[in-house]
This record gives structure tokens, C-alpha cells and sequence, in this order.
């Protein structure tokens, strides 16, 4: 038997045929369905970031579990942050000398790739490296418990889950990822110098004076501490994903998944508007 | 329009010491997109009674414990909780009254992270913050001893069976001292034996903390063993509620069947 839906050219919508179809589901949603969708998403979104907000405003705070979390996404996530930031750091060397050198601008390679690093890279990478580790982790662990009826157990027990479970996890990923970035960017900067200086003879010293040279806490702070707002994006769509999953494994399946990639090209987005918000307001 | 269910329904007769029910839920509806679950359903129930709630699957039966709690709400009517209408209260006047309940999953529920003992515990943790670490210990232990589970603490749920997960979820829900306990089908899926033994401990602690109860099950003889009156549901209505020698000595089409199959 095949195992294809066989389309209806009646308009009719497409039956089951096969083990693996799923009966009476039509293939392709109407466009007004699917707006209708997308806004639906972003109210109940713009609902749970509210109801999170205030639950986190509110006594008693959770202290014990922030903590559990801060060192869940902060510290577990160290070696991931710190091993992508250092390969950024090879990379771009590798191809800053190359660039460089074919116009004859060598003596700008400190500082391209001090500010390549610092104010581009560590702070995309750092971000995308703990979407998927911290999104996909948060997404499934909330998404099974709330399958399995944990959350509920919790909300029963007169416990706020939005305060324990969404408020700690969405503070940790805002006050772990400029930390993490600036882990991201030591090692990217560390592994950049490194590589150059087994082409050619730099000391630390010099490359830190040059590349540093002329520089303002206004180049380099801004694009750390806009990682906030990645943290913000990370925790909120995965705790949103995790907390509103139904359906079993595959519900936590999705869920982890959604969260990857909704966070990552949030993310992606977020940071469109952000360069171009600290061109403005940090010149 | 006049149905087989039209028939004279006995409300609890037993009430708190203040006259009131502990749990009076009125004329409640509640649908689930074109669903209906619950018809305008009417249970009363007083302090150190248990009522169970049995029915078909799909009935609304675990709905209505859930409206009970304010996990969900009803489309209408009116749950009211010790005389307090919990759908008009705000989520910080909902915990306390919250606080007065413990509720047995039909999964049990147990957080799969956490041990046994920090299972029991996490009310505690949460609502008695100014208990000693020390008598927190002693209050779990207790609570496990009461539920025959006192080497257990240190085991993960994923350790343990069924029957002693639900044992686990009941010493969670007794660690507040509730004044009402809502079960959610407590002996399904145990085999016969545990069930017994669950329905033991349950009225060992229905004697020894007079609680209001409502039990949710299919399971007929654990219903006629722990309770002391019987609802049954159909489509979302309550077809008849009573003693069990009511419903035995009923003539609804419908309670014949039940008994009869069950």
C-alpha cells in the first residue's frame, strides 16, 4: 500500500491511505488560517512574557532555584561558549591575514580582530551556541513536565510555575550571556593571537596595545551587554515552547525543536535591530 | 426536555461544622471546543465525607477535579470552595485556598528530578519556609511512614513502582494537612492487591484527618470501599448520586449497565 496521501482535484480534502498518513488533515493551510496563526502566537506570547513579569516581581522569589539555574546555563554551558569562541578566534585570524595582507594593511590585524571579535562574532556565537544547547534543554525539560502533569502538580500545590520555573530560567539566560560572551570573546582573542603568532612573531603585549589602541568603553560594552536581550529572547520562547506543549513524546520533541529554531532566528533578527540601535545611540 | 436522568438527586448530607459544604459545585458547565464535557453538574461535599465521582471514560470526571483546584475554569456555574467562590478570587487569594487541598494525580505526577523524600518535601520547601531543615526531614518521614514508604526517600520515582508513586503523590498531597483531598483515579492501573492496599490507606487517612474527599475512579468495589456516597456521570450530566445501595437498587438504564459491567 502506498504510503502517500492522495490528493483530491474535487476540493475535497485529501483522505488517508497509508500507515503513516494522518486522516482528514488538509496539506496545505489557508493563508488567512496561517496569519491568523502567527498573531495568535505572538498574543499568547506577548500574554506569557506578561504574566512571567509579574510573577517575578512579586514575593517570595525563588532564589534557591535561580541559583540551580544560573550554574544550569552559566557554568555547564562554559566549555561549549569557550570552545566556539576559540575556533571563532582561529578563523577570523586565518582570514584577517589573508585579507589584510593582499592590501598591504597588516599592521591593522590586532585591531581587526579585536573588534571582529568583541563586537560581531562573540556575541552571535556565544547566543546561537546557547540557543541550542540552553533552548533545546529548557523547551524539553518544561515540555515534559508539563506532559506528564508536573507543571499542573506544581500550579495545585499553590507553587507559581511561571515564577519558578519561567522567571528563573528567562533571569539566568539574561544574566549568564554577557558573561558567557565575554568568556567567548577572551578565548576568541587568546586563539586569534595565538594563531598569528606562530605565522609570524607578535607578543601578547603589542597585539593587546594595538588592538586595544584608541578604543572606548562604548565600542566594546553595548555589544557585550546586548546580549541581554539574547538572553531574554532564548529563555522566553523556550520556557513559552516547553510550557505550552501538548501531545506526548512528539509534543517534547517539537517542543525542544521549536525552541532551537525560533530562538536562533529571533535571535538572528534581534540583532538586526540592535547594531543598528547602538550605531545610533553609541556612536 | 425531560431525560432518563431526570430523576430525584441526593445532595451530601453530610456538612462542615459551620453548616456549609466544603466543596459545593453548582450548575457547572464545561465544553472543550465543540466538546461538551460538563452539563451543568451540581455535587456537594462535607468535611471528613468522600464522595466518588464514577463514569465512563471521557465523562468529565477528571475535568471536574480540575475545576475543583482552579486548574481550569468553567464556561458557567460556580465551584465554591469552603464558601468562597474560586472564580472570582485573584491567583494570590486562589494559592490559599489551594493550600487546603492536596491532590493525587492519576499519574501520580511525582517532579522526576527530585528524590522521593524532596518529592514530599517540595510544599513544604515552598509554603513552610520558616520550618527547620531538620523538621522538615522529620515531617517527610512521617508522611512516608503514614504511607507505609519510610525506606524510600532517597529513591527516584523512576525507581519505584506504580503503586508506590501513587503512595508517593498521596504523602505530597497530605504534607500541607488539607482540608480536602481530591484523588484522581488512585488504584488505575495497580494490580488488585495494591489497589486494596490504597484503598486501606486512604480510609486510615480519611479516619485519622476527617478530610473532605473526592474520589475520581473507575473502579467500583475501591468506590463502594472508601466512599461514603457514589456520583455517577454520563455526558456530562450526573445520573444519579447516592449510598451504593442507591444505585443498586436503581432502575436507570444506564446505572443497571454500569453496575453490571463493572
Amino acid at each position: 500500500m502506498s504510503e502517500s496521501i492522495s490528493t483530491n482535484t474535487a476540493g475535497i480534502q485529501p483522505r488517508a491511505t497509508g500507515r503513516l498518513a494522518a486522516p482528514n488533515i488538509p496539506i496545505v493551510e489557508s493563508p488567512a488560517r496561517l496569519i491568523g496563526q502567527f498573531f495568535e502566537w505572538f498574543g499568547n506570547l506577548g500574554i506569557f512574557f506578561w504574566q512571567v513579569t509579574r510573577a517575578a516581581v512579586t514575593p517570595p522569589y525563588e532564589w534557591r532555584e535561580l541559583v540551580r539555574q544560573l550554574d544550569e546555563i552559566g557554568s555547564k554551558s562554559l566549555p561549549l561558549v569557550a570552545l566556539a569562541g576559540a575556533a571563532i578566534g582561529v578563523v577570523i585570524s586565518l582570514e584577517a591575514r589573508y585579507s589584510l595582507s593582499r592590501f598591504g594593511a597588516k599592521s591593522l590585524f590586532p585591531a581587526t580582530l579585536v573588534y571582529s571579535v568583541i563586537q560581531v562574532m562573540g556575541p552571535i556565537i556565544t547566543g546561537l551556541v546557547v540557543s541550542g544547547r540552553v533552548g533545546a534543554g529548557i523547551g524539553a525539560e518544561l515540555a515534559s513536565m508539563k506532559v506528564t502533569e508536573q507543571i499542573d502538580a506544581i500550579e495545585a500545590s499553590a507553587i507559581n510555575p511561571y515564577r519558578l520555573l519561567a522567571a528563573t530560567r528567562i533571569l539566568a539566560c539574561i544574566l549568564m550571556l554577557p558573561l558567557l560572551t565575554i568568556a567567548a570573546d577572551a578565548c576568541g582573542l587568546l586563539t586569534g593571537w595565538f594563531a598569528q603568532a606562530l605565522v609570524e612573531p607578535l607578543s601578547f603585549h603589542q597585539f593587546v596595545e594595538s588592538g586595544f589602541h584608541g578604543a572606548t568603553f562604548n565600542a566594546f560594552l553595548p555589544p557585550t551587554f546586548k546580549t541581554t536581550v539574547y538572553g531574554l529572547i532564548i529563555g522566553l520562547i523556550a520556557c513559552f515552547q516547553g510550557m505550552r506543549t501538548r501531545g506526548g513524546a512528539e509534543g517534547v520533541g517539537r517542543a525542544a525543536t521549536n525552541s532551537v529554531v525560533l530562538a536562533s532566528l529571533f535571535l538572528i533578527l534581534a540583532d538586526v535591530v540592535l547594531v543598528k540601535f547602538i550605531l545610533v545611540v553609541f556612536p | 426536555m425531560a431525560t432518563e436522568y431526570d430523576v430525584p438527586i441526593r445532595q451530601g448530607e453530610l456538612e462542615d461544622s459551620g453548616g456549609a459544604p466544603v466543596v459545593a459545585i453548582d450548575n457547572v458547565y464545561k465544553s472543550f471546543g465543540v466538546h461538551k464535557v460538563l452539563n451543568g453538574i451540581s455535587l456537594n461535599v462535607g468535611r471528613g465525607e468522600t464522595l466518588a465521582v464514577l463514569g465512563r471514560s471521557g465523562t468529565g470526571k477528571s475535568v471536574l477535579l480540575r475545576l475543583i483546584i482552579g486548574l481550569d475554569k468553567p464556561d458557567s456555574g460556580s465551584v465554591r470552595i469552603k464558601g468562597q467562590d474560586t472564580l472570582v478570587l485573584t491567583l494570590d487569594q486562589l494559592g490559599e485556598i489551594r493550600k487546603k487541598m492536596g491532590f493525587l494525580f492519576q499519574h501520580a505526577a511525582l517532579y522526576d528530578s527530585l528524590t522521593v523524600g524532596e518529592n514530599v518535601a517540595f510544599p513544604l520547601r515552598h509554603h513552610r519556609r520558616e520550618m527547620s531543615q531538620s523538621d522538615r526531614a522529620d515531617r517527610v518521614q512521617h508522611l512516608l511512614a503514614e504511607v507505609g514508604l519510610e525506606g524510600a526517600v532517597n529513591k527516584m520515582p523512576s525507581d519505584i513502582s506504580g503503586g508506590m508513586q501513587k503512595r508517593v503523590g498521596l504523602a505530597r498531597a497530605l504534607a500541607l494537612e488539607p482540608e480536602i483531598l481530591l484523588l484522581d483515579e488512585p488504584t488505575a492501573g495497580l494490580d488488585p492487591i495494591s489497589s486494596r492496599e490504597i484503598d486501606d490507606l486512604i480510609l486510615k487517612l480519611q479516619r485519622e484527618h476527617q478530610m473532605a474527599s473526592i474520589v475520581v475512579t473507575h473502579d467500583l468495589f475501591s468506590a463502594k470501599t472508601i466512599a461514603n456516597r457514589l456520583a455517577l456521570l454520563d455526558q456530562g450530566n450526573v445520573v444519579i448520586e447516592g449510598k451504593f445501595e442507591d444505585l443498586q437498587e436503581s432502575n436507570i438504564g444506564f446505572v443497571r449497565d454500569f453496575l453490571k459491567q463493572s
